[in-house]
């Protein structure tokens, strides 16, 4: 717990700081490249006929993902907190290339906990962080994913707290990482929501964005859950099937549990064990969510969808040949609920949506599931 | 507060030693042997029980723990099992018994409902892992009222503030993390053990077990000279492991339990 409370009093200093602030913003637009524009998507609105599609263009960051946005913030944090070491969980290897390229920039040593299940899909990604300096350690546990690399984050940052910072990747765990991580995402809907403004000359009616742990929904959610006109829809992973372990798709088959020191909704059994969760997206292969989405799904503000392996590799064509964006799995879901809804709405209405990532990294796992030798 | 442990711990003091205190996971290698292993650690002179409840996420466990638990799962184990098994070694024996659990299953099987299960198959305490201090309030109630004790984690980092918060919940002991981490037998103890073990009681005003890392007779020894109870789990759950179902597993515990509960006598 002392961690902890360091870090939640380290981070409300910090925010309250103006150079803190000032430094992360300069990052943001001169490392990172932000902000990131919103692209309308022509070929795609004529082809589902319906809505108009905004993609929020979380891919065009420096790294490929949103995630950068909080590794930055949470890597400027651990340098302020005077820990020379980072380190990070990782599922798709966005977060953990994210850090990775944080932790060279600032001259910090990083470690990141990957599962092996997911080092085999993700094997860019890994060769990727090792370039950029950072260690690599395969988590054997569990089903190899990333709850797993979470188990082993917490247990290194327990024993080594004293010259480490964990950077958590997603708006999930203790406080005060998901009031933290969602803060450092918010600059995706708070730009998002001037630029459709200006670009749509209206709010939009529907915003979506796929849910794993829920980063880049709460980035995107935030600045718009005022506007009670405007529909909100997280995705989640449908996996392969309905029955437990075989999808992530936590609203509907889950119960509230308590994981990784986090009450919200949890696949597990009857038994309280933590069920295995199945996506062919690592960055949404988690049988939690974070505690903000259990709230907004109980009080009705956010919709929660599912959508599964199948639906999403068809999205993840479909905008590749229509807008030549290559989308990382886990957006395609997003995109895969958005051709689904798109048709049904009216010409003059919008939808936005939070591209969170590019998906070079998914090239050679959808090759190979596809029977494809490259 | 709890009769037995209150009890187990007065008969350790007068004897001039501290309290041994052995862990090993329920259900591992099987359900079916855990009773027969509490008895061996009982007879090897354990003066309370510690019974790790497997978890498919032991964030606060090392290898070693996480195996067990792995294994324990594998062969069926749920707390249902496990309250079963202590119902049947309460059957025969009066040791006092600590359940060491993560929060969620307790969650999954409803806080009220495990308290009356749990007290009515023989728990005397219960350690959940995860849940702080400032989170305990209803788990310290459900319990109080059905005469179970909560036993509350205390680790060197914590702070005063929080050490003192751990005060007013905790019953007959605190349990004192010996170093920063996981659970896992280690080679060396955290300097300055002894004055944070002093610190800790008289902050808290109970007594101080200390364990995590805790694997050899040398340092129980040195333990026990200053805290009233010592815990030893891993070197206990290894042996369980490279075991597994022979035969002479029991014995094999109760060997090694006594080699450990002789080296808790205060000089």
């Amino acid at each position: 717990m002392a961690p902890l409370e360091e870090l939640t009093e380290a981070w409300h200093e910090a925010r309250r700081d103006r150079a803190f602030r000032h430094e992360l913003a300069g990052l943001l637009e001169t490392y990172c490249g932000r902000p990131t524009p919103i692209s309308f998507a022509a070929r795609l609105t004529k082809h589902l006929g319906g809505a108009g599609v905004y993609l929020k263009r979380e891919d065009l960051c420096h790294t490929g993902a949103h995630k950068i946005n909080n590794a930055l913030g949470q890597c400027l944090l651990a340098r302020r907190m005077g820990k020379a070491r980072v380190i990070a969980e990782t599922g798709a290897g966005q977060h953990g290339v994210a850090v990775a390229t944080a932790a060279a920039l600032l001259g910090l040593r990083c470690r990141v906990y990957m599962g092996t299940e997911d080092e085999r899909r993700q094997a860019l990604n890994v060769y990727r962080m090792k370039l950029l300096g950072a260690e690599v350690v395969g988590v054997e546990a569990g089903a190899r994913t990333l709850k797993d690399a979470i188990n082993e984050s917490l247990r290194d940052w327990v024993t080594n707290v004293a010259t480490t910072h964990y950077v958590l990747g997603s708006v999930l765990g203790p406080h005060p990482y998901p009031a933290m991580v969602r803060e450092f995402q918010s600059v995706i809907g708070s730009e998002a929501l001037l630029q459709i403004r200006k670009q749509h000359r209206s709010l939009p009616k529907l915003v979506v964005a796929c849910v794993g742990g829920g980063s880049n929904a709460a980035g995107i959610f935030t600045a718009f859950v005022p506007y009670r006109q405007v529909e909100l829809v997280g995705v989640e992973a449908g996996g392969r099937g309905t029955r437990l372990g075989e999808h992530a798709a936590r609203f509907a088959g889950g119960e509230p549990g308590v994981l990784h020191g986090t009450r919200s909704y949890v696949l597990q059994d009857q038994d309280g064990l933590v069920a295995q969760t199945h996506s062919v997206s690592a960055g949404l292969d988690y049988p939690a969510v974070g505690p903000e989405h259990a709230w907004w799904h109980d009080t009705r503000r956010v919709a929660y969808v599912r959508v599964d392996d199948s639906e999403a590799v068809d999205a993840f064509h479909l905008l590749s040949e229509l807008e030549g964006i290559v989308p990382a799995l886990e957006t395609a879901h997003a995109i895969a609920y958005v051709a689904r809804v798109a048709p049904r709405m009216g010409s003059g209405q919008a939808i936005l949506v939070s591209l969170s990532g590019r998906g070079d990294k998914d090239v050679a796992e959808v090759a190979r599931l596809e029977g494809v030798t490259l | 507060m709890s009769g037995r442990i209150e009890r187990a711990f007065a008969r350790a003091r007068k004897a001039r030693r501290a309290a041994f205190i052995p862990y090993i996971t329920a259900g591992d290698p099987d359900p079916g042997r855990t009773v027969a292993l509490a008895r061996a650690l009982e007879r090897g002179g354990a003066d309370i029980l510690e019974l790790g409840v497997p978890f498919t996420d032991p964030i606060a466990d090392g290898a070693t723990n996480q195996r067990a638990a792995e294994r324990a799962l594998a062969a069926g184990t749920t707390l249902t099992t496990v309250l079963e098994t202590v119902r049947s070694f309460r059957l025969t024996s009066d040791l006092p018994l600590v359940l060491f659990t993560y929060f969620n299953p307790v969650h999954a099987y409803g806080l009220a409902r495990f308290s009356v299960d749990a007290a009515s198959a023989g728990v005397d305490g219960v350690l959940f892992t995860d849940v702080p201090v400032d989170e305990a309030g209803p788990a310290h109630e459900a319990l109080r009222r059905v005469g179970i004790e909560l036993v509350l984690l205390v680790a060197p980092t914590s702070t005063r503030a929080r050490v003192k918060a751990v005060r007013r919940l905790a019953g007959s002991f605190v349990y004192f993390v010996a170093r920063s981490g996981v659970t896992g037998a280690r080679t060396t103890l955290e300097e300055g053990l002894e004055e944070q073990v002093r610190l800790v009681r008289k902050l808290t005003k109970t007594r101080v077990a200390v364990g995590f890392g805790v694997s050899t007779p040398d340092q129980v020894t040195r333990i026990a000279q200053f805290a009233d109870g010592v815990v030893v789990g891993s070197v206990l759950v290894e042996r369980i492991a490279e075991l597994g179902d022979a035969p002479e597993l029991p014995g094999a515990i109760e060997a090694l339990a006594r080699s450990f509960a002789l080296a808790t006598r205060r000089k």
